[in-house]
């Protein structure tokens, strides 16, 4: 057991990032407001972002900057880092989409509540069928 | 809004945000940074003024035409200048190998395609947070 | 509801243990004989700046190593900003649910 939490405290950043990745999941499985579900979702790409730059540092390395003040030094990986910066922009991407998304059910149903807008489906389902027989 | 205190602040310091944000594109190459942070930076200068004057405001600023323009061209211009190596006989998006002149590393003019290249990223980037930003905020 | 919710947790002890050995498990971090540092990285490291001309590696990789990769990049902004405005500038199918 001591020799697990001497583990865990070596490897903060990923154990943060396993934190920061539970948070994000338990909000979008328990809430049904879109929008605290796609802020969960962003939550849960932060995390992913954090384990990838943590996994590429060195301790006392530098940045990937070439320079004559840094010769010699050890370097940073920079791979990690130029991969998560592709994942940011998706990222924003899908999340530009999923508010456009959201705002456009706004519009349709008056609410954003996942568990309202399926009560109000359920509802014009019923009156279809009442007309139909 | 009608603040009289953060619109002539904002006069005064959005043009100074705005240019910062081509300094990091244009040094993309030579210092941290680069197209992507330095869009960004260009493109929240220009949706903090939008905020600030009103949207009526920004928008004349920036006109519709002007954004689907940066659009468009931005992503072609990638395109025609990964073109520059298939002109050459070298793989599509090659730099060094089409025998581009990479320059003397840590001045501007260095890194051959890379800086134009960076450039046209960093003003898509731009348009496409001011695009997102006025689509939003005229529902 | 609170037995529930003490079900709930047992049923969430698991879990956590899990995820507590996978981390303590992964390599010491900051360490520079990790294996993500292996040869790849150590190649950009040494030879950016004489393939590219480029001080920056973060930009040297995005932007000619990787070109491809920022291309589509820029066509995934693109289609994400075209998804937006086709979403909410259409105003068919209006209150018909």
């Amino acid at each position: 057991m001591k020799e697990l939490f001497g583990k865990l405290i070596m490897n903060y950043p990923y154990f943060a990032a396993a934190i920061l990745f539970m948070i994000g999941a338990l909000t979008v499985l328990t809430r049904s407001d879109l929008l605290k579900k796609l802020i969960g979702i962003n939550i849960m790409e932060s995390a992913i972002f954090l384990i990838f730059v943590a996994g590429g540092n060195i301790r006392g390395g530098v940045a990937p900057l070439l320079s004559k003040a840094n010769s010699g030094a050890v370097y940073v990986n920079p791979l990690p880092s130029a991969l998560m910066l592709t994942g940011i922009v998706v990222s924003v991407s899908v999340t530009a989409f999923a508010l456009a998304l959201i705002v456009r059910l706004h519009r349709a149903y008056g609410t954003i509540d996942l568990q309202r807008i399926a009560e109000l489906r359920s509802e014009v389902a019923m009156d279809d069928s009442n007309h139909h027989t | 809004m009608k603040d009289f205190i953060l619109k002539r602040m904002a006069a005064i310091i959005l043009p100074f945000i705005c240019v910062y944000g081509f300094y990091v594109i244009l040094h993309g190459h030579v210092s941290p940074g680069g197209s992507f942070a330095g869009g960004i930076i260009v493109g929240l200068s220009l949706i903090a003024y939008s905020t600030i004057y009103g949207i009526a405001k920004g928008r004349a600023k920036l006109p519709e035409k002007v954004l689907v323009w940066t659009e468009s061209y931005g992503t072609l211009w990638y395109g025609l200048m990964g073109m520059v190596g298939i002109v050459k006989g070298v793989p599509f998006l090659a730099n060094k190998l089409a025998g581009v002149n990479l320059g003397n590393p840590g001045t501007l003019s260095s890194g051959g395609l890379i800086s134009l290249i960076g450039f046209g990223v960093g003003i898509r980037v731009a348009s496409t947070m001011v695009t997102l930003f006025f689509t939003m905020m005229e529902e | 509801m609170r037995i529930r919710s003490f079900l709930l947790l047992l049923l969430a002890l698991p879990v956590i243990y899990g995820v507590l050995i996978a981390v303590a498990e992964l390599p010491p971090y900051g360490m520079p004989d990790n294996p993500v540092h292996n040869q790849v990285s150590e190649r950009y490291i040494s030879d950016a700046l004489d393939d590219t001309g480029v001080l920056n590696m973060v930009t040297a990789i995005v932007l000619d190593y990787r070109a491809y990769d920022t291309m589509f990049e820029t066509i995934v902004l693109f289609t994400a900003t075209l998804a937006v405005v086709i979403t909410l500038k259409t105003r068919k199918g209006e209150g018909e649910r």
